[in-house]
């Protein structure tokens, strides 16, 4: 139960942390991934709307 | 999960949440322009001025001891506070006041380019600064100042257990949905508990980041000074006897700038404290220099030169926990990764505006429903609508 429920936001929770460390450890690629991580939980929010029931 | 532990949560979420939401809402609105900050003030036509950056040792930089004594002169009768450098350009800017402990409001700041050595403006603290300097007052402390700081504070440290109720209510919630449900073609009640609960875990870890290094941020104060009645105590033992050296007594800033340089090679200087102000001692020039990498340029690393002789006293780092806030800053402001990072920063500052919105408006429709109906509603995922109570 607990392990489903949280297997999608525990993985949005690990982009987003590793998207806010890697841009502030350098520049170019590093903030390439920075926008990559803090674009999934924006995505899955986009995500959710668009098969909204 | 008990109907206890479930009904606890619920009423730790309610509370925590009722109290600080139309603060964080504040803090949202005021925070989304602010994100743009550097933008807006380019747009709005700040000067920018082109050149080699003033806290770079480039060779035909105007001497220090130049913008000192040029800014001296138009102040006649202040002392020198601080002295600011840009790694972006020639821009650099001179504090004084009438007394090295002069509070900010009586303080005068000059911008000098230190390619040409002449003055750009002159700007007081207290002076309006328009619109972006107000709305980062607010932000701040809602104009109220230190108390009104730490209060924001207070409400940022209610926001963030209000996300680990949320977060723990998450689970009965979701016990038999997918990830992602959102049931708008029902009523308008399961699309707000739907959005809340989508938006509230997809944009945890931001909230959670952006909250607590915003709680750290209001602790500012209480950081500097931890450092200056620890650390820098420490490092100044041997000056502890000694009354305050008087300005016309200091040596040159150029000379103590060279022997600080020697201390950090490779690393420039992001401002300096003049002897007795918050920052220093009452004898030293305190040279506070950043990192030359993305990540070492927010760390700081102090150098003490004595103002009177111009020999190096000592260098270190600074201790963790100026680290910590320095770190927070940026993690807080969302302005180091580049203009994509600031778009995706204001969308989610908007989403935790419609999480608390949608808080507030889930609250509002059945406040006055009895708490075991909003339960199951909550246990049951939405589907068990708690109804609305005859008046």
């Amino acid at each position: 139960m607990t392990r489903s429920t949280f297997a999608m936001p525990a993985l949005l929770g690990a982009a987003t942390v590793i998207g806010l460390v890697a841009a502030l450890t350098g520049d170019g690629w590093r903030d390439a991934l920075g926008w990559i991580g803090l674009a999934a939980p924006v995505a899955a929010i986009g995500w959710g709307w668009r098969r909204r029931t | 999960m008990t109907r206890g532990t479930i009904r606890g949560w619920y009423l730790v979420h309610k509370w925590t949440s009722l109290v600080c939401t139309l603060f964080l809402l504040m803090l949202c609105l005021t925070g989304l322009p602010l994100i743009f900050h550097d933008e807006i003030d380019a747009a709005l036509g700040e000067p920018t001025v082109a050149g080699p950056a003033s806290a770079s040792a480039a060779p035909g930089l105007v001497p220090l001891d130049r913008l000192l004594a040029t800014t001296l002169e138009a102040r006649r009768g202040d002392v020198p506070l601080y002295m600011g450098f840009s790694n972006d350009g020639p821009v650099t800017t001179v504090t004084t006041g009438p007394t090295p402990a002069a509070d900010a409001d009586r303080m005068t700041m000059r911008t000098l380019d230190r390619v040409t050595g002449a003055t750009a403006a002159s700007t007081g603290f207290g002076a309006d600064q328009g619109l972006m300097a107000l709305l980062l007052q607010i932000h701040i402390d809602m104009l109220a100042g230190r108390w009104g700081m730490y209060f924001l504070g207070a409400m940022g440290a209610l926001f963030v257990v209000a996300l680990v109720s949320g977060t723990v209510l998450y689970a009965p919630f979701m016990r038999k949905l997918d990830f992602g449900t959102m049931r708008t073609g029902r009523s308008r009640r399961l699309a707000w508990l739907d959005a809340h609960n989508l938006v509230g875990i997809a944009a945890l870890a931001w909230m959670a980041v952006v909250g607590t290094t915003g709680i750290i941020n209001t602790l500012a104060t209480p950081i500097q000074r931890a450092w200056q009645a620890g650390e820098l105590a420490e490092m100044t033992r041997a000056d502890a006897g000694r009354s305050a050296l008087p300005p016309r007594r200091y040596t040159s800033l150029d000379k103590a700038m060279l022997a600080a340089r020697a201390a950090f090679p490779g690393m420039n200087p992001q401002f300096v404290a003049f002897p007795g102000t918050a920052f220093s001692s009452r004898h030293h020039y305190a040279i506070f220099f950043q990192g030359a990498t993305p990540l070492t340029q927010h760390l700081l690393s102090v150098a003490l030169v004595d103002a009177e002789t111009g020999a190096l006293s000592d260098a270190r780092a600074m201790p963790w926990y100026v680290r910590a806030l320095s770190l927070s800053r940026p993690l807080h402001f969302g302005d180091y990764g580049g203009l994509p990072m600031k778009l995706l920063w204001a969308a989610l500052d908007l989403f935790t505006i419609l999480v608390l919105g949608s808080g507030l408006v889930l609250w509002l429709g059945r406040r006055r429903a009895p708490l075991a109906a909003r339960l199951r509603e909550l246990e049951s995922g939405g589907r068990i609508a708690a109804p609305v109570p005859a008046e």
